[in-house]
């Protein structure tokens, strides 16, 4: 299994985002982009996830039936970014079993609020929480339901840095067990095996196919 | 109301809730008791009176439509007492008082709806007339609705407190305009063919078992408030405690 | 599917929804007519099932701008998007249990607004009949309108003046049908099954432009 994107181009409204980034990420291991701000590290996830569609170029998740146009990628992808997708009226249960239910089977609730150093909450509504514990119940929805395909933009900027440590070891122990992380962060996650995707501002930039731009550098 | 049965002077003591609490858990039982006494005593005495020689044995919804009618104009009154009590004294049970009399007072006045319209169709050949009196009610009750509706869209007390209380105090300062209005309007419009309730000078014999039905009313509200402020404090402290729980749960 | 439209039927009935709202409102509306048209029992009844349908079609446009916009907010609408199931059978979903929790309780109330307005037993079984076929063309259309202004912030008037044109013809019909059952030479069940058939058109058109327009606008 292999998410492949080909020389991927993405425009907002009449500005080309990014242009002629291609990465390659192999089951098991992760990449983060990085770049200024500006520079279409959420744009690039986004696309990915299928919410944009590309100008130019393709993402597929080779090795897996059926996941060729980006809609079918988007049902093995999981999707974290700045919103945690939780209703505050809802028990943190409640918000969980409704996701797993919805999106597949996987981890055990209570088990996966252990993961997130959360346990023993499910019945509180998730209105109550703080800023870091809605964030935290957000990562248990993604052991809730098995994906392969992890899609994090900024996924611990609401953390601090003992939760931020328990995150990377939760991304760690799924790239442990054949998963993919796309991450665009600032922070450092701690990954010692990451590829890098350095996207810059630079409107029209472009990289070379395999290199230039869009770096995929294995540790 | 709470304050009601206190002696004067020691009113302040109830802004704690947790002495609240235990009045009302001390005063409860026997409170009940003696509304289901009243209650039977009053029922015992209605079913009793003689029947009247217009309108035959419906004359017994009479006991149970005016105390209700009474109810629903008295459990407002105490919301906009409560309703004072927030915005003036910015007394804690004031707004868990309001807040409780709502429902009550909604129940009341549509066991007086209803039974108006039991009571009605009899003798006017339909269920619903747009009587000056009718209507008022109707509107009280969809000015209780309508606070309902507020307390529950605001989930925070406190900032509910004040929105209900405000709202609570414009429409009883509105009621009477409402009424005037109504009554203005419907002389102007009321055709011919609907037949007015007439007012019967009443006989002992309907008033007393009337007036005990009332008392019996009375102390419903009483109990039934008091339970239900013991609920409502009993919801908040389970929403602070899970509040707190959030807080203490795996740090930040 | 089945967790979505539980899901969807908790929020809607737990604190800070506003369910009740719309059958108060739909009270409201049939109590003020009297006062303007004056309490004329006879003309009162020659009018009620217009006063009831236009009432109910009032009232169920009341939360319509609700149907997207929280979960767009929240970030849920993105995570829906991704799931294994089409978007709009998942925006059906929705639409039904919008539906099932405030045009319900509104055809629920309905007999007793028409003993109101002094209407005959058959003419209010007859417009509780219409309106029960009839409403759900409301959601449906209500949801396309939904999902054009789900990223406006005050969007709800606007979704009533997109959607009130589009729901004349159910109110034509509906009010036709309500009448064809008490007055003998007008017919019931013509335009009883036009207001069937356009609610079944709306149920697959609704849903389906609106979830063309949801997937661009879900990130």
């Amino acid at each position: 299994m292999q998410l492949v994107g080909e020389r991927l181009a993405v425009d907002r409204g009449d500005r080309r985002i990014f242009d002629g980034v291609s990465f390659a990420v192999p089951a098991g291991s992760a990449l983060v982009v990085t770049g200024p701000n500006g520079s279409g590290k959420s744009t690039l996830i986004k696309a990915i996830a299928g919410f944009l569609p590309p100008a130019a170029g393709s993402v597929r998740l080779d090795g897996m039936a059926g996941a060729d146009d980006g809609w079918r990628l988007a049902e093995h992808c999981h999707y974290l970014a700045h919103d945690n997708a939780l209703k505050g009226q809802l028990t943190v249960a409640e918000n969980l079993s409704f996701w797993q239910r919805f999106l597949g089977p996987g981890l055990d609730i209570e088990a996966a609020l252990e993961k997130v150093g959360l346990p023993g909450i499910g019945d509180i509504p998730a209105g109550y929480l703080s800023a870091g514990q809605k964030r935290r119940v957000a990562i248990a929805r993604l052991l809730v339901t098995a994906r392969p395909v992890w899609l994090v933009d900024e996924p611990t900027a609401a953390l601090d840095a003992a939760s931020g440590k328990r995150f990377a070891d939760i991304v760690r122990k799924h790239l442990g067990s054949g998963g993919i992380v796309v991450a665009a962060t600032h922070q450092d996650l701690g990954l010692k095996a990451a590829r890098f995707l350095a996207l810059d501002n630079a409107a029209g930039h472009h990289p070379s196919p395999h290199g230039g731009g869009a770096q995929a550098a294995a540790a | 109301m709470a304050e009601l049965t206190a002696k004067a002077g020691s009113i302040w003591d109830f802004a704690n809730p947790a002495r609240f609490m235990g009045i009302a858990n001390a005063v409860l039982p026997g409170l009940a008791a003696v509304t289901v006494a009243c209650l039977a005593i009053g029922l015992w005495m209605a079913f009793n009176a003689p029947e009247d020689y217009q309108q035959g044995s419906s004359v017994l919804i009479m006991f149970i439509h005016v105390p209700s009618a009474w109810l629903s104009m008295m459990a407002y009154t105490v919301m906009a007492l409560a309703a004072l009590g927030t915005l003036v004294w910015r007394h804690p049970l004031a707004d868990v008082s309001l807040r409780a009399a709502a429902p009550i007072g909604a129940a009341f006045t549509f066991l007086a709806l209803i039974t108006g319209s039991l009571w009605g169709k009899p003798m006017w050949g339909t269920w619903w007339v747009w009587d000056a009196r009718l209507t008022s009610v109707l509107v009280l009750f969809i000015i209780y609705l309508g606070i309902i509706a507020l307390a529950r869209a605001i989930e925070e007390p406190s900032v509910a407190a004040r929105a209900l209380a405000i709202v609570t105090l414009v429409g009883y300062v509105n009621i009477p305009i409402i009424k005037f209005s109504v009554d203005w309007w419907n002389t102007l419009h009321q055709p011919a063919s609907v037949s007015r309730l007439g007012r019967p000078a009443m006989d002992a014999a309907f008033l007393y078992p009337l007036m005990v039905m009332a008392l019996a009313y009375t102390l419903i509200f009483l109990t039934l408030h008091l339970m239900n402020m013991r609920n409502e404090i009993l919801r908040r402290r389970l929403r602070s405690m899970r509040m707190l729980a959030a807080r203490e749960a795996g740090g930040a | 599917m089945n967790a979505l439209f539980v899901r969807e039927l908790r929020l809607a009935t737990r604190v800070g929804a506003g369910a009740l709202t719309g059958v108060l409102f739909f009270l409201a509306v049939v109590t003020v007519v009297p006062f303007a048209v004056g309490p004329d029992l006879n003309l009162l009844a020659r009018i009620g099932p217009a006063v009831l349908w236009v009432g109910a079609l009032l009232a169920s446009l009341l939360g319509l701008d609700r149907l997207f916009q929280q979960d767009r907010e929240d970030g849920s609408l993105a995570i829906l998007a991704m799931a294994g199931h089409p978007l709009a059978l998942t925006v059906f979903v929705k639409c039904l249990a919008h539906w099932a929790a405030t045009g319900l309780p509104l055809i629920a109330a309905a007999p007793v607004f028409g003993l109101f307005l002094n209407m005959e037993a058959t003419a209010i079984a007859a417009t509780v009949a219409t309106l029960a076929v009839g409403t759900p063309a409301v959601t449906f259309i209500g949801a396309v309108g939904a999902a054009v202004t789900v990223t406006l912030a005050r969007g709800g008037l606007i979704i009533a003046i997109l959607v009130l044109p589009l729901v004349i013809p159910s109110l034509i019909f509906g009010v036709a049908a309500s009448y064809g059952a008490v007055e003998d030479p007008a017919p019931f069940t013509q335009p009883f099954l036009m207001v069937a058939a356009i609610t079944l058109f709306f149920a697959v058109l609704g849903p389906l432009s609106a979830a063309f327009v949801l997937r661009h606008a879900a990130e």
